[in-house]
């Protein structure tokens, strides 16, 4: 019985690669391009893991996580931001809104799956 | 598919992302100028911020540094660090276009133009070095350096001597409900080096006061071994500020402070093997815009499909015809519901092929500004029917046709502020771009209040060059369409306009070999307008079918002036038996298909058939045929696939009775005739 993860991210290119390599892993994987989508959707659903681009239009990666953390089924789901700040400020954010960890792009499929299965 | 096949095919998508990305950030530039507000920074910001990922995370380094200092830039803009000025704006502007080109250049695998890109680079540090002009708190660098939150010292590799680590870890209360599990960094620890873990559990309270969600523990660790610093950062590293470490025993520092993150170097991806790539159908979690993209390959095969539909359903048409009516109305009935659908049928599928013309006006804003900025001149554009629909492929190849004309009439149709002020005209000049549909055609216009043309001065330059004889009396509108003919390109129209071998002539041929026509209309002291007609489609054609002898061809309706017959006293034969022929007050050649396609005809005299005239590019000429048939609508069969391509001939078609007619290709007929030197040449709003 796979995982499932939850990937949010505005870039199609992004997206398919990131999905690409997840599935590849055996994990079931649930895709939206948009952080408003995805918290309609995460209301009525529940996940192993989500994993969210920080810079998308209408909502941030950032404010997604705080919303997520609000439900209930999400208080515990580990949460990854991918982020290409390296600069710490983004990522505090990203802590303080409830964030797990990040994963600053670029990143390859190794990398990708090391940091989910430390979290999943 | 294969492990870079699959790549590749996500490559690609990257690509046109990045293109789509480009065109966001460039449309955003141009309106920055006057409203710099907050959200349209954001949004420029994001796209450079997304073509910077996507190109380091796909291996493509150059594009991904380059990005980098653009996003610098935006990224100040959108703190409100820096504020917004032209200057920035332009340098921006010329940055999308170096990256338009690297991320071409890239897909293309051609070489990067260094220089360019060096040059820009430094334009923008240059900005960046400046001043800001904003007074605010110290800018935020977005340079990668790791800022020490948490108070470790900056010891990094420990020095030779150095036997381990102390780290005290001291985590906040919401540590394993975000899942950063302590016994995950321990086991971690543990390969590195040998560890011994303490825990102090002096802060958990008594069970009543206790909140299982929270974390009250707090440890003490020792690993032993020769660790570089940056492993044990690494561990700990979504722990920042809740631990700390020390090297033992202590250790002179070697002070290299610990980048966590590489600079954005490209570490190329590469991917395991997995089934294709979709979208898991139990979840549709993706908000589609309710679009689908399809390779026109796919369209165009199936509007071949359809094609084929219509000639087998106008067959059982005609075949019913000839048999017992009484009997056949229910087959009647059904053939007509067959033909509506057909019919619907192809209508929808040709749309498919449609796309709105702002696919193509989106460019002009651009050109325009820059264009206006480098010569002075104040200019506003306006642009209507944007979304009027045409064939994909009509509006490719219109698209450059267009360029050339609106920067025409900015270089030489528009005055400058001074002149038009002089002259009582309002300092700002106006382009207006329009499209429009028009009986079964898109109609795009042109206009400018500019000078206009100057009949006068291109008249005379057009009879020395020896294009229009000297006694030739011309109509206002034939003297302004002069300057479609090839060899007007005059010397002070090379700015860097026409300086690449375009003139008004390739303009005008380009939109022939289209079906289409063009013609201008001025007045001077006014302005100028241009208008272009062009057909829906290019897979279907309004023809007239005529016949030369037992063979059946078709012109387009489009290229037909008139069909006319002419009287044995309006026939003259020149030197070398070719035959010209008057129509009203001009001489115009006569073509005779049965000699050009080896036909033998009803008859090969001029006043025993029909001349079907028929112009392109300026020119006109007569076509012998022996009868006009029906005018139909019909489906261009390409005999590319299958044949060298034929002088003449455009395509071919299968009739109603399933005889093959071939497509008279008229912009060739007329090139070809005039290379054999055939007839005055007369100035014609094609």
């Amino acid at each position: 019985m796979g995982k499932k993860i939850l990937t949010v991210d505005d870039s199609a290119s992004m997206r398919q690669m990131v999905l690409f390599t997840l599935r590849g892993a055996g994990y079931d994987v649930v895709q939206t391009c948009d952080g408003v989508e995805a918290l309609e959707w995460a209301r009525q659903s529940a996940v192993d893991l989500v994993l969210t681009d920080v810079h998308m239009p209408r909502m941030d990666g950032i404010t997604l996580v705080r919303e997520l953390r609000a439900l209930s089924h999400y208080k515990f789901v580990p949460m990854l931001i991918l982020t290409t700040e390296s600069s710490t400020e983004k990522k505090m954010d990203g802590k303080r809104a409830g964030a797990t960890g990040w994963l600053v792009k670029p990143f390859n499929p190794p990398q990708l799956l090391a940091t989910v299965a430390r979290v999943i | 598919m294969t492990l870079d096949l699959e790549m590749a095919e996500i490559a690609k998508v990257f690509f046109q992302e990045s293109r789509e990305g480009l065109d966001v950030m460039e449309s955003g530039l141009l309106t920055l100028g006057t409203t710099a507000d907050a959200e349209s920074i954001n949004t420029i910001f994001r796209a450079a911020h997304s073509i910077k990922g996507g190109s380091a995370t796909f291996g493509y380094a150059e594009v991904a540094g380059f990005t980098h200092g653009v996003e610098t830039l935006l990224d100040e803009m959108r703190n409100g660090v820096r504020a917004v000025t032209a200057e920035a704006i332009q340098t921006l502007l010329q940055s999308c276009d170096c990256l338009r080109d690297m991320i071409a250049a890239t897909e293309a695998e051609l070489p990067l133009d260094q220089g360019r890109i060096a040059s820009l680079n430094s334009d923008i540090a240059h900005i960046l070095g400046e001043r800001p002009q904003v007074a605010t708190a110290p800018a935020a660098s977005a340079e990668p350096t790791a800022s020490a939150a948490s108070a470790e010292p900056t010891a990094a590799a420990p020095a030779a001597g150095a036997s381990g680590w102390r780290i005290v870890f001291e985590p906040a209360a919401d540590l394993l409900r975000l899942r950063n599990e302590p016994t995950r960094m321990f086991t971690e620890l543990a390969r590195l080096g040998a560890v011994v873990v303490s825990a102090d559990a002096s802060r958990v309270p008594l069970l009543d006061a206790l909140d299982p969600e929270a974390c009250y523990l707090s440890w003490d660790i020792e690993i032993s071994g020769q660790i570089p610093r940056a492993q044990i950062d690494e561990i700990f590293d979504w722990v920042d500020s809740q631990w700390r470490a020390e090297p033992i025993p202590a250790a002179n520092s070697a002070a290299v402070p610990a980048q966590l993150d590489p600079p954005p170097e490209a570490r190329p991806v590469f991917a395991e093997r997995s089934p294709a790539v979709g979208v898991p159908a139990a979840q549709k979690a993706s908000p589609d815009s309710g679009s689908i993209r399809v390779s026109t390959e796919k369209l165009d095969n199936i509007i071949n499909l359809v094609g084929e539909l219509l000639i087998t359903q106008s067959m059982l048409c005609g075949f019913a015809d000839g048999i017992d009516p009484n009997e056949l109305d229910r087959l009647r009935q059904g053939l007509s519901q067959l033909a509506r659908n057909t019919r619907e049928l192809q209508e929808s599928v040709m749309q498919i092929r449609m796309l709105p013309i702002s696919f193509a006006f989106n460019r002009f804003p651009r050109i325009v500004h820059d264009l206006s900025r480098k010569l002075n001149k104040r200019v506003e554009l306006k642009l209507t029917g944007e979304n009027t629909e045409l064939d994909k492929t009509v509006l490719e190849k219109i698209s450059d046709p267009l360029v050339h004309l609106v920067r025409n009439a900015l270089d030489h149709g528009l005055e400058t502020p001074e002149r038009r002020s002089a002259a009582g005209k309002h300092e700002t000049g106006t382009i207006e771009l329009g499209a429009f549909h028009e009986g079964g055609n898109i109609i795009i216009e042109v206009r400018d209040d500019g000078a206009g043309l100057n009949k006068a001065k291109i008249l005379q330059k057009a009879r020395e060059r020896g294009l229009v004889a000297p006694d030739q009396e011309l109509t206002d509108e034939q003297i302004d369409n002069l300057i479609f003919m090839p060899g007007f390109s005059t010397a002070d129209q090379v700015s860097d306009v026409s300086g690449r071998g375009v003139g008004m002539d390739v303009v005008r041929r380009n939109i022939n070999d289209l079906g289409g026509h063009v013609q201008i209309s001025s007045k001077e002291g006014q302005g100028s307008t241009i208008r272009i007609r062009l057909p829906l489609t290019l897979a279907i054609l309004d023809g007239q079918l005529v016949r030369v002898g037992k063979e059946i061809y078709i012109f387009s309706l489009l290229a037909i002036v008139e069909t006319i017959q002419v009287s044995k006293d309006r026939v003259n034969t020149l030197v070398g038996s070719s035959e010209v022929f008057r129509l009203r007050d001009e001489y115009l050649p006569i073509v005779k298909l049965c000699d050009q396609f080896g036909i033998e005809p009803d008859s090969r005299r001029a006043e025993d058939g029909l001349l079907v005239v028929i112009e392109s590019d300026g020119k006109r000429a007569g076509v012998l045929v022996d009868d006009l048939l029906a005018q139909q609508q019909v489906v261009i069969k390409s005999l590319e696939s299958n044949f060298k391509p034929v002088a003449g001939v455009a395509g071919a078609t299968i009739l109603g009775d399933g005889t093959v007619a071939l497509i008279i290709d008229v912009p060739d007929l007329i090139r070809s005739m005039s290379k054999l030197g055939g007839g005055a040449v007369t100035a014609h709003a094609a």
